[in-house]
């Protein structure tokens, strides 16, 4: 087992006391923005990533990766106490969270959903482990055309089995494409969209776009709320987590199944979210209590968390083994290594052996030390969300514009996250979904260059895309999730006859 | 679900005309878009596709998709609610238009001095809070965001055209 000897090497790159101790910082870090309204787990990454520019990679993604599972764990906290999801995946948390936290069960409620957290991300971490690898060796044989294949399987995805108007999607993804192609043309040298704004030249940096649109946006979205934080008081003690440790093996069906559900929807890039809301409805419609589901039934913290770390964690598989982000804290993940000088790809896993597994080993480590953090400090973070919206808000604005500014020094940047906080607040409430938005600006530069790449060994012929199995197949694919929405009613209807 | 029809009918922008609103912006993008990569050559030359090529079919399905809005918005059978009552917008506005004078700020006195302020007045004004409070925490904010960039990760942030804290020697 080559991956097992590669996996103890990597941990004895993370148990260096910097990186654990980065590794605690970006949990607390994570945790805490998590809890606030307003930051998450991809924008507070995409935040803190210039404080790193100057750190070792390893050590930086060690501690960005923190941030991010301590922003999956925060989310159940203000989930169970204040019914408040802190974040997006902790939507299906709240169903059976906060019933319980009604009854004084908050305490059992919130081992059950950390520790079903910790399972999640850790079934999904194994996976990677073995996988990523797998997939990576695979890859080294992919040409641009194999590539753009990808990327076209990734986008398609996102229309077809998106939730709402497939037009939307198509809209916000391709309003991500035009974003990206602003400034200088990689392969021609010319400008383009710059209008003759020397400033434009940059383009536009998708890290003031998260930045903008999930921080401003989500701040007037909490505003408009009319936040007021009332909530239950939760005690953890030993007694309460071990009592509730031995319910959970009863609910091992629940556990794999929902395990499953999350790294699906996070390898495809369905994302976290979805997949707690999938898991928590198919766990309320295979268990003998589901009429019991929504009134306080420990099953119903269990199935959503799980999907949502398993699903959260295993997004950071196609991002290392092929440079394809499956969610947008995975797209800012990303983007550091670019800045860190990392080319990201297949090759990462050839040529970077102590960054991956350095990364794969902090990722036992990190959920691990996250789990533990959780449980003792809950109290503490819960004490966060008490402090009023009219501190918080401009706080939060401050840190966000700081963000902005410290990507490139540039003071236009500013102004650009407060025009996405405006587009992020009407986006979400017209339900145009960010994530393909994001991805397209991550990802615009990459597909158009593998796209061209093809075009040119193809010279323009457009067959060059199914010119041989794999590609085809991969194409073939795209375009079944392109169409899965006509495609499973047709598959529905064969059935019916 | 309440009808939004029979329940009391709270006043506001209608989710339409923000569909319709937000579409027609999204097809002037994509018109840009298509514009400038025409500009720009989007089709074939002898050295493989122009630079245009690509972004021009990315507006194009901009457009497309943004057209598809507009007419679902337009053949939309119930007025589909409303986007934002008055009074939520007025809440909205009232965060938006500060933060706006407070990115102003930072463009003319830099990051510390316009955030300082901007916490301050923000707690004092939708706050209620006693002004030595809402002054002990802005500059707090202030003077820890300085200590933690300046000082310790030593990245310079923005100072504004008119530097108050040169005397700091940052």
């Amino acid at each position: 087992m080559v991956e097992i000897s590669a996996l103890f090497h990597g941990f004895a790159v993370v148990l260096s006391p910097f990186n654990l101790l980065l590794m605690m910082i970006g949990i607390v870090l994570g945790v805490i923005i998590g809890v606030l309204p307003g930051l998450g787990g991809a924008n507070g990454v995409a935040i803190l990533l210039p404080l790193t520019f100057t750190m070792p990679p390893t050590s930086a993604i060690i501690m960005l990766s923190c941030i991010y599972w301590g922003a999956l764990f925060g989310g159940a906290i203000t989930s169970v106490l204040f019914n408040i999801p802190g974040e997006p995946w902790s939507v299906a948390t709240t169903f059976d969270g906060y019933p319980m936290a009604q009854q004084g069960r908050a305490g059992e409620a919130l081992t059950a959903s950390f520790t079903s957290s910790f399972i999640g991300a850790l079934f999904a971490v194994i996976m990677i482990t073995f996988l990523a690898p797998l997939v990576a060796k695979f890859a080294l044989k992919f040409g641009p055309p194999e590539f753009f294949s990808v990327y076209l399987l990734t986008f398609c995805s996102f229309i077809g089995m998106g939730k709402g108007s497939a037009w939307k999607t198509l809209a916000a993804m391709m309003l991500g494409f035009a974003l990206a192609a602003i400034g200088m043309d990689n392969i021609t040298g010319r400008l383009r969209l710059t209008f003759g704004f020397p400033e434009m030249m940059r383009g536009v940096d998708f890290l003031i776009a998260v930045i903008g649109l999930f921080g401003i946006g989500e701040i007037l979205l909490s505003m408009e709320e009319g936040l007021s934080f009332t909530g239950k008081t939760a005690k953890i003690n030993p007694k309460v987590v071990l009592e509730t440790w031995k319910k959970l093996p009863r609910y091992w069906l629940t556990s794999i199944r929902s395990c499953l559900i999350g790294c699906w929807m996070g390898i495809t890039p369905g994302g976290a979210t979805p997949a707690s809301f999938m898991s928590y409805g198919i766990a309320k419609r295979m268990s003998k209590e589901g009429d019991k589901f929504g009134k306080g039934q420990i099953e119903g913290v269990i199935a959503p968390e799980t999907a949502a770390h398993a699903a959260g964690t295993s997004a950071l598989l196609p991002m290392l083994a092929l440079g394809i982000p499956g969610s947008p804290t995975a797209a800012v993940l990303l983007g550091g290594l670019l800045i860190w000088g990392l080319q990201p790809g297949p090759l990462l896993f050839v040529e970077q052996k102590d960054f991956v597994w350095g990364l794969i080993a902090s990722m036992y480590l990190g959920n691990l030390a996250g789990l533990i953090i959780v449980l003792t400090c809950v109290p503490l973070f819960a004490a966060i969300l008490r402090v009023p919206f009219s501190i918080i808000a401009p706080v939060i604005v401050v840190i966000c514009a700081i963000g902005a500014y410290s990507v490139h020094s540039a003071m236009l940047d500013i102004w650009l996250m407060m025009l996405f906080g405006v587009v992020g607040y009407v986006f979400k409430k017209l339900d145009y979904p960010l994530a393909p938005l994001v991805l397209a600006l991550v990802l615009g530069d990459r597909a158009e260059d593998s796209f061209r790449q093809a075009m040119l060994i193809a010279q323009g012929d457009m067959r060059i895309f199914f010119s041989n199995g794999l590609v085809g197949s991969i194409t073939a694919l795209a375009l079944v999730m392109l169409f899965w929405p006509v495609v499973s009613r047709g598959i529905a209807k064969a059935r019916g006859a | 679900m309440s009808d939004p029809e029979t329940a009391a009918p709270k006043a506001g922008i209608s989710t339409r005309t923000m569909e319709i609103a937000v579409a027609l912006v999204l097809l002037a993008v994509s018109a840009l878009v298509v514009f400038d990569s025409y500009r720009l050559g989007s089709k074939w030359g002898d050295d493989g596709p122009q630079s245009g090529y690509f972004p021009f079919y990315i507006g194009l399905l901009l457009g497309i998709a943004s057209l598809a809005t507009l007419a679902r918005a337009f053949v939309m059978q119930r007025p589909g609610g409303i986007f934002v009552g008055w009074g939520e917008l007025k809440l909205v506005f009232s965060v938006l238009v500060p933060a706006f004078v407070y990115v102003l700020g930072v463009q003319l006195v830099g990051i510390y001095v316009a955030s300082a302020l901007y916490i301050a007045l923000f707690m004092r004004w939708l706050g209620h809070y006693p002004w030595a409070k809402s002054v002990a925490i802005g500059f707090g904010v202030s003077a820890m965001i300085f200590l933690m960039f300046e000082v310790w990760f030593k990245v310079p942030l923005y100072k504004g055209a008119y530097d108050a804290l040169a005397w700091l020697g940052y």
